[in-house]
């Protein structure tokens, strides 16, 4: 790893051959590189005002506790309430379901992976679990709906309704296992071989090695790839959107149908709804504190990366 | 950290130093992360052979000939869909590419990675890579379609899945500038070139099968993306093709998602047969980025 570091430099900029004086032209170049650079910048920037904008009047009118803390949510009645739990906890249900499936098994890929798997191995299973990654949401909610629901769960489970929690819940959390594996692969992998070296030469196995060795060196990228996991979770659109059902419901059971943050945004955004009306404007309601919490778990994760990291490169 | 851990990094699967302690838990544990292993495959290989075998009746010439139809099950194709599909990639290509390989050239070519500007920049572009897609189509719907005037159209959506995907691209061609050797540039400067002529006519066609890898990736994320045209107007029924970059679109996924949500058991087998089409376009082009890979990796 320090080899590579040593051979790409992060910047050109204390190249000693670089030329004393840029052309004006070099100037022009490197100011609209810069303006393309800052485009990104702007692309948050610009997601930040859509959000917030709306929100500000939608909170003028609903006050903040009454959206967080009531637990009635009927935008479309005649006399609506806007009380935001019911779509949290369908939200919280369905990654929930999604994340007990991803997380050992993702974890456990990686584990084999990096650890057990001969080279021949993970070149063939690296490429199929990045295309079970590549694979369109909208596919997946397709096969929740029709597969899941109607071929597995509804035989073993015959009170489950057309539309449940489950069927989204544990095929989405076999769509997040690659985001899990890879990324926790990665810190293990980043684990130099003299601790297992270490290990091996006192006396342990391979899977103590793994376990008491490897997985604490490797932790903070692991809880790193837990947490991005999740956040995706708790993002995720299209398979609730299609086999979770369209009705909030504020209940833990996960054999009924709920809707997510993410599926009444796509829901309400996409039916006839008129601009700046109320109920137009907790579509971006929701979308902020959508937003909020995913970008803490983001961030979150960003910073456990770049722990693991400085420790080992 | 010593010479000698750098040049083997690698997890030592073939060491022989372990103990052998407890060979049938160590053999069960092994299994176990195996079938851990296997689940994801054998559920990639079930749904391929599920939406395959469910769409096969309709997977004909029909299916990309005719337009959608609400009465007409039998008869219904989804040539708006494919259309449109090609209408907005096109103007994501447009948007995503020249940004994010401009940008990225300046991240790693020009700029200061010690830079406040450059530390903005790059934290920025991490967050925005796990942003979720429905966001997105928020972004989209105020700025883009509303605040931009530019409505529900081609264009809007070729925008906003653009900048879903700026960071994958940027990152990506990151990479494979980042792999172009020093020395390189070290040359073309010794002999007098500027940054800008080292970087166009040296780095960066060093770099273009890396970039083209990444652009394709960035592309086959963007063609499957349904959540954020949910907001910019795709779902509604459209039976034409686009004319043109203001034009009303639909496109594959939001076609089968509009089939999935129709009861009728020939949409789901319609819904079927256009995933088949879109999973086959899908791995062509991850098919594609592989071989480029492949044939272009240059060993300095």
């Amino acid at each position: 790893m320090s080899t590579l570091a040593q051979a790409t430099p992060a910047a050109a900029d204390d190249n000693p051959l670089r030329q004393v004086k840029a052309r004006n032209g070099e100037k022009v170049i490197k100011a609209l590189l810069a303006t393309a650079a800052a485009v990104s910048v702007a692309t948050t920037f610009g997601i930040v005002i859509s959000l917030l904008v709306p929100s500000i009047t939608f909170f003028s009118e609903i006050s903040i506790t009454e959206f967080l803390f009531t637990t009635t949510w009927t935008p479309l009645f005649a006399n609506p309430q806007y009380g935001v739990l019911p779509l949290i906890a369908g939200t919280f249900v369905i990654t929930i379901i999604a994340i007990s499936v991803a997380i050992p098994l993702g974890l456990g890929s990686a584990v084999y992976l990096s650890e057990f798997a001969s080279s021949k191995v993970r070149r063939t299973v690296k490429p199929v679990l990045e295309v079970l990654e590549g694979v369109p949401t909208v596919v997946y909610g397709f096969f929740a709906l029709e597969f899941m629901t109607q071929l597995i769960l509804r035989p073993i489970f015959p009170g489950i309704q057309v539309f449940n929690a489950l069927s989204a819940g544990l095929v989405m959390g076999i769509m997040i296992i690659p985001t899990v594996a890879s990324l926790a692969e990665d810190a293990m992998s980043a684990v130099p071989g003299g601790l297992r070296d270490g290990a091996y030469a006192l006396g342990a196995t391979k899977r103590q090695t793994a376990l008491r060795v490897v997985i604490p060196a490797a932790l903070s990228g692991i809880v790193a790839a837990f947490v991005l996991g999740i956040s995706r979770a708790i993002g995720e659109t299209m398979v609730v959107t299609v086999a979770a059902g369209l009705m909030p419901n504020l209940t833990l059971n996960p054999f009924e149908g709920m809707q997510t943050m993410t599926s009444y945004i796509a829901a309400a955004a996409s039916g006839d709804v008129s601009t700046g009306s109320i109920e137009y404007q907790s579509i971006f309601a929701v979308g902020l504190l959508l937003f909020v919490i995913t970008f803490a778990m983001n961030a979150l994760s960003i910073r456990l990366v770049r722990k693991y990291r400085q420790t080992y490169q | 950290m010593t010479a000698t851990i750098a040049t083997t990094p690698s997890p030592a699967p073939e060491s022989t130093l372990e103990g052998h302690g407890q060979p049938l838990i160590d053999k069960t544990f092994r299994w176990i992360l195996f079938a851990a292993t296997a689940v994801g495959i054998v559920f990639l290989a079930v749904l391929i052979v599920y939406v395959t075998l469910k769409g096969l009746p309709r997977l004909t010439p029909a299916l990309w000939q005719n337009m959608p139809s609400i009465r007409n099950p039998d008869t219904a194709g989804a040539q708006s869909a494919i259309t449109g599909t090609i209408w907005v990639m096109a103007f994501t290509a447009l948007t995503a590419l020249p940004v994010g390989i401009l940008s990225a050239v300046y991240l790693e070519e020009f700029g200061n990675a010690k830079s406040r500007f450059q530390r903005v920049v790059d934290i920025n572009i991490q967050n925005l890579a796990a942003v979720p897609s429905v966001v997105f189509g928020i972004l989209g719907l105020a700025i883009i379609a509303r605040a931009f005037q530019l409505g529900q159209t081609v264009i809007t959506a070729g925008l906003t899945l653009g900048l879903l995907v700026l960071p994958v691209v940027i990152i990506s061609t990151r990479e494979s500038l980042r792999a172009v050797p020093q020395n390189i540039r070290h040359g073309s400067l010794a002999l007098g070139a500027t940054q800008w002529q080292t970087t166009w006519k040296q780095t960066m066609p060093a770099a273009i099968p890396g970039m083209a890898t990444g652009t394709i990736l960035a592309l086959s994320r963007a063609i499957g993306e349904a959540a954020p045209l949910l907001l910019l107007g795709a779902v509604s029924f459209i039976s034409f093709n686009p004319t043109g970059p203001f034009s009303a679109y639909t496109t594959m996924p939001i076609q089968i998602f509009n089939w999935t949500k129709d009861p009728r058991e020939e949409f789901q087998i319609l819904a079927a047969a256009l995933i088949v089409l879109l999973l086959v376009l899908l791995l062509a082009m991850n098919a594609v980025a592989i071989l480029i890979r492949n044939r272009t990796q240059r060993r300095w």
